[in-house]
This record gives structure tokens, C-alpha cells and sequence, in this order.
């Protein structure tokens, strides 16, 4: 009850939100396990950023921050913090004054964080040392797109109170990253329904480039390129999806399952994408091209 | 039906999922049971659906050909809903489309009112929403194609019948199921414990009411118990 009122006041040290840039999230590492309840995980959608971000300010890894599509946010600290930004490489300052991403960052009380739009990839994600600290929906502080479970997308005048799920100092002052790849490759393994389709379509779909769509978000991501031609007619019963499934509706163009898929589909998904390239698919924006490979 | 081994197929679904398949809804259902019952050791999560049971695992712990091998020998026998005990749900028979029902179905109001309530229902699978449970057991009379133009907005609470299954729309949400009456009991709550009133096994009976208890009075009577 206590904790619930203090939420509801104004919290000890939280983040303002200034500008929320273009549908802006809290997201954590999701609400694995009640697929059966229908549930999807959730989460962010580049977890491998999500995690740097919390290891750089000595979070735990689980802690949420914000994930931002397109950057575009104006944050203002209310308290000495630490924060940091990863994924997508993009210009960030504070009042002015730029600053490193990949890296802790220390503001003082009053200062703003302005992120820019990316210059390749598509979600900056942002850590505070501590967490974001709303409350939890059936153990996390994602927002899911799809079935409007956890908190809403951010809005401007929002504060973002901070918690305190740390872990320890942080450890590196800075964490070099690759740049990102041009043409992403992403593994797949083969099924579970790849006998729906013609012996050539996954030869198709690992030869030539697919684009990414504008019909792209959380949920999934529509792609553009070869059409996969099925073998069999008729429908399949819903069955159960995983982030990563590489759904194929009757035109043939593939949908790739992001974070906030639906529990169940109809479709049949031709392969799988590997669970640690969909860090590499979450940053492809509309118009960057994908590959696939054999795992 | 007791036949020793049902045809069962094993697919993969990445490195950390496959996906089981087997004839129809009694076999997801006895599959389902017997894994809930005895998870193979690595397996984190069940996902049931109309003919298939998805299985996530460690992969640390598990591979696909260890767990094809515990799935070849489950013991399927056991009735799946021995034992359970059912949850009641209030229904006025209010729906928009039950003279239509009626009508598809060659049977007056009362009768598919009497033949919606008299069955037991068991939740097969949940999906399309957090907390839409897709239930089975439907009288074969009041099957139904779904409706040729869905509606855009049904209300929370609503009960329908499409296919061979009947349920209940936890919130509002486009749908394309008849309508045959609503009730008052909450059936997502996310932050109750469980937070969904129907799961994958859950035995399920509606009872004809004159009105509906609200949601509001639900809920206080709960918070008394």
C-alpha cells in the first residue's frame, strides 16, 4: 500500500519526459511464460541493447528503460543520474554539449538529454541508473504493443519515477560497438511447417534479399522480396507463434515475428530466425534490406 | 477413446521450441495434461492450440531428440479433465445474434439456450486476447461458421459460439462470433493471481441468469473472501 502511494505522488527521482519522440516505450527483458494464457513476451525488441544500456549505469539487466523508435526524445533528470544510450547509433546532447553513447553518462538535477534521430538502425534504448520503476503487470514493465498490457507509450509532462534495481558500480566507461551491418544476415533453421511450402521456396527465401516494409512495428515486420509458394491449399489451425517465426500468408511475402507477436497464428511459418539475430532484425528500419541464411 | 499411441508428429521451431502435433482437440488436451503433469526436465513452457502443444526449453538443459523421445513415451490415456472442478459463469441470454442462432440452427431461443448451458465446457486454448479462452464441448447443433462480416467492436463479457467452440470476449475488441448473451464476471484481471479466471484445462459451465451481476459486485465480493 505504501509503495503504491509513493508511486502515486510525485516519486523521489524520476525522469520527465519533454518530448516522447515517435511512440516511445518502457520496455525490460518481457513477461516470458504465460504464452498459454495469451500472453506474448514482450520486452525489448533489441534486448542485446537493452542489456548493454543497463550493464553500462550497473543495473541489473532485467531493469526497464526506454525504447525509442526513430530517437526524437527530450528527457529532463530530476536528481544526479546515470544514464546511458545504445543501439541504434544516433547524435545525443545534453544542453548542448555532446555526448558518447555506448558509455555512463552523469547529468546533474535540471539537465535535459536530447536524442537526435539515428543515423542507422531504428531503436535508441535509454538506461537510468536505478530502473524505471512503474509498476509491474504480471512481473514486468514492458509495454505490449499488441495486447495493451504494461504501461503506456510515453507522452510528454510523463514522469518516469526511478527505482532502485542496481548492481553494483558501473564497470567500463565505454563499450565499443560493431557498426551496424549494412545487409543483415539472420540465421534460420528450417519448420516447423516448411512441408507447406514448394522444395524451392526456402532455397528463395536464403538466396536474395528481402526489404523491409513500412508495415513494420513491435508486433512484426512485413517483407518484401521473392514470393514463398506454397504446396498444400487449405487453412492451418491456429497454432502457437515464437518471436523470430517467419510467418507466410497466401501472397507469399513473409512476416518476421518481433517481441510482441500474436500467442497464436495461422499462417504457416516457413523457419525460424535464430532467438540472438533478432537484436540484428529489431534495428532494420523500413527500406533496409535483410538476408537469410541456413543456421 | 483409449488407443495406446496416437499419431504424433514432432516439429522444430527454432533451437529453443517445437511444436507437437497430433490428430485433434481430445489428443492437444491428453497431451497437454500428461505434459503439465510431468514436464520433461528443461521444458519452461506449454502453449496449447487447436492440434498442436508448443513446448519452449533450455536448451542447456535439453535438446530436440531427447525431448522427441519423452514425448513418444507419454501415456496419453488419462482422461483430461478428471477431477477438475468447474467454474460457473453467469450468462443473460441477451445476445444480439441468438435469433439468428436460432434460426441457422433450426431450434427456437429457449432450446439454444437449454443446449448452451446443459454442456461442460473445457478451455482447449487461450490466444487471440490475454485471457480469451477458446472453449470445446459445444452442443454439435449450435456449430456455426463464423459470422461473414465480423463486427468492429463486441463489449467485454460478451458469450459467443463459432466453429466448434464457444467463449467469452474478456474485453472490447473487434469479433466475428454469434452473440449469445453477456456476463459480468471478470475474466482478465491483470494484476490478480492467477490473472486470467480460464486456462488451458479449466472446466467451464454457464448458467442462464435474469440479470447480470455486474463486474464492480464481482470483484467486491472477492475482495471479501
Amino acid at each position: 500500500m505504501t509503495a503504491h502511494r509513493t508511486r502515486r505522488s510525485a516519486p523521489a527521482r524520476s525522469l520527465r519526459v519533454v518530448r516522447p519522440g515517435f511512440g516511445a516505450t518502457v520496455q525490460d527483458l518481457g513477461r516470458p511464460g504465460h504464452a498459454a494464457l495469451g500472453v506474448s513476451p514482450s520486452g525489448a525488441a533489441d534486448r542485446r541493447s537493452l542489456r548493454l544500456a543497463n550493464r553500462l549505469v550497473g543495473n541489473q539487466e532485467g531493469a526497464a528503460g526506454v525504447e525509442a523508435p526513430l530517437g526524437g526524445l527530450v528527457l529532463e533528470v530530476d536528481h544526479h543520474a546515470t544514464v546511458a544510450l545504445t543501439g541504434a547509433p544516433c547524435p545525443a546532447h545534453v544542453d548542448g554539449r555532446a555526448v558518447d553513447l555506448n558509455a555512463p553518462v552523469r547529468l546533474e538535477p535540471g539537465r535535459r538529454l536530447t536524442v537526435g534521430t539515428p543515423r542507422e538502425g531504428l531503436r535508441v534504448y535509454l538506461a537510468v541508473r536505478g530502473g524505471i520503476d512503474l509498476p509491474p503487470v504480471l512481473g514486468s514493465r514492458s509495454t505490449d504493443t499488441l495486447a495493451g498490457l504494461g504501461p503506456a507509450r510515453l507522452a510528454a509532462g510523463d514522469l518516469l519515477p526511478v527505482g532502485d534495481l542496481t548492481d553494483g558500480w558501473p564497470a567500463a566507461d565505454f563499450a565499443p560497438q560493431r557498426a551496424l551491418p549494412a545487409e543483415p544476415v539472420l540465421r534460420i533453421l528450417p519448420g516447423p511447417r516448411d512441408d507447406w511450402f514448394t522444395p524451392e521456396a526456402l532455397a528463395l527465401l536464403c538466396g536474395r534479399p528481402y526489404t523491409v516494409t513500412d508495415h513494420s512495428d513491435r508486433v512484426g515486420m512485413r517483407l518484401s522480396g521473392p514470393a514463398l509458394e506454397r504446396a498444400r491449399t487449405g487453412e492451418l489451425p491456429s497454432e502457437a507463434a515464437v518471436p523470430g517465426a517467419l510467418q507466410v500468408p497466401p501472397n507469399g511475402q513473409p512476416i518476421l515475428f518481433l517481441t510482441d507477436h500474436p500467442v497464436t497464428g495461422g499462417y504457416p511459418v516457413i523457419a525460424t530466425v535464430h532467438e540472438d539475430d533478432l537484436c540484428h532484425a529489431a534495428q532494420a528500419g523500413p527500406g533496409r534490406r535483410l538476408r537469410f541464411r541456413p543456421a | 477413446m483409449t488407443t495406446d499411441t496416437p499419431a504424433l508428429r514432432v516439429l522444430r521451431y527454432g533451437s529453443r521450441a517445437l511444436l507437437v502435433e497430433v490428430a485433434d482437440l481430445d489428443q492437444v488436451a491428453r497431451l497437454h495434461t500428461a505434459l503439465r503433469h510431468r514436464p520433461p526436465a528443461g521444458v519452461h513452457e506449454l502453449v496449447p492450440a487447436a492440434r498442436t502443444v508448443l513446448l519452449r526449453y533450455d536448451p542447456g538443459v535439453t535438446d530436440h531428440r531427447r525431448l522427441t523421445e519423452a514425448l513418444r513415451a507419454l501415456d496419453l490415456r488419462a482422461a483430461p479433465t478428471a477431477g477438475a472442478e468447474a467454474v460457473e459463469i453467469p450468462v443473460r441470454y441477451d445476445g444480439e445474434d441468438l435469433p439468428e442462432v436460432a434460426r441457422l440452427c433450426g431450434l427456437t431461443v429457449p432450446q439454444v439456450v437449454a443446449r448452451h448451458s446443459a454442456a461442460t465446457y473445457r478451455v482447449a486454448f487461450c490466444g487471440f486476447a490475454p485471457g480469451f479462452a477458446y472453449l470445446t464441448g459445444i452442443d454439435p447443433v449450435l456449430r456455426l461458421p463464423r459470422r461473414a462480416v465480423p463486427r468492429t467492436r463486441v463489449p467485454a463479457g460478451a458469450v459467443a459460439v463459432a466453429d466448434e467452440f464457444t467463449g467469452v470476449y474478456p474485453r472490447p475488441s473487434p469479433g466475428g462470433w454469434h452473440l449469445l448473451g453477456t456476463t459480468g464476471l471478470t475474466l482478465w484481471a491483470p494484476d490478480a493471481d492467477p490473472p486470467a479466471l480460464l486456462a488451458p484445462g479449466t472446466v467451464v459451465r454457464f448458467r442462464p441468469v435474469a440479470a447480470v451481476t455486474t463486474a464492480t459486485t464481482v470483484t467486491t465480493q472477492e475482495d471479501e473472501l
